[in-house]
């Protein structure tokens, strides 16, 4: 991830009791393909953020698997449903071992 | 830059032969597909891909994709070096079963969605995108 920055979502603070919700993440990260060369003809490694995953009070949205044809600064939006009043967690799992986790409540009302 | 003949032959060579890929990337892309479904047959149904007809920008180029009922949805670029893309697997507190984002593609191609259904059932659609500048 580029240094300093964070992950970003984009949420509503609170929903109606079984409401659908849009969730709107990004993550800064260059997603290195492995297809580019360096200056001097070599291959740059591919480094790329190859999960993203988002929770709601421990059970799954969604779980996406990426390539290297997503784009850099990886963004999603999917939409959720919030049965009550909870966490959404949000995990960026990286090739080089990094994750980057997120979190945020909702209400009801 | 003056147009000579000797390159006008060659951008022709270079037309001819990138007509003529597609072929062997869309192999590439079915057998990827295939990977997805599992070898089933994903026919028509209720699934939407929607893209810009023409981008600038191969670099970014806005996709979503909806299909009701799916338990998972891929995107495949038949013409990238790779075509997998990205696979949404939408679990039990996901909303209707839509997804958007940004992809790379390098070249004008078809872009390839195809859902899972809870059936077991996989459907499928694609969009001929055109890009000016690919990634």
């Amino acid at each position: 991830m580029i240094s300093g920055d964070k992950p970003r979502v984009k949420m509503p603070v609170s929903a109606a009791a079984g409401a659908e919700i849009t969730i709107k993440t990004l993550i800064p990260h260059p997603m290195e393909s492995g297809q580019r060369k360096d200056s001097d003809g070599n291959t740059i490694p591919r480094s790329i953020i190859n999960r993203f995953t988002c929770e709601f009070n421990g059970e799954s949205v969604i779980d996406v698997r990426l390539e290297p044809s997503v784009s850099a600064n990886p963004d999603f939006e999917f939409a959720a449903t919030v049965p009550e009043a909870g966490v959404f967690n949000f995990t960026w799992y990286a090739d080089d071992g990094s994750v980057y986790e997120m979190a945020q409540e909702i209400a009801i009302g | 830059m003056k147009l000579t003949r000797r390159d006008a032959l060659t951008l022709g060579l270079g037309a001819t032969a990138a007509a003529l890929l597609p072929m062997s990337a869309t192999a590439a892309a079915e057998d990827a597909i295939a990977v997805f479904t599992g070898g089933v047959e994903a026919g028509a149904g209720d699934i939407t891909l929607t893209t810009p007809e023409t981008v600038e920008n191969g670099n970014r180029v806005p996709i979503s994709v909806e299909a009701p009922g799916a338990m998972a949805i891929a995107v495949f670029a038949t013409g990238n070096p790779t075509p997998e893309v990205a696979t949404f697997n939408f679990g039990p507190m996901a909303g209707r079963r839509f997804a958007s984002t940004r992809i790379r593609l390098t070249a004008t191609q078809d872009v390839v969605a195809v859902a899972k259904l809870a059936d077991g059932a996989f459907v499928r659609t694609s969009v001929m995108v055109k890009v000016i500048n690919g990634s």
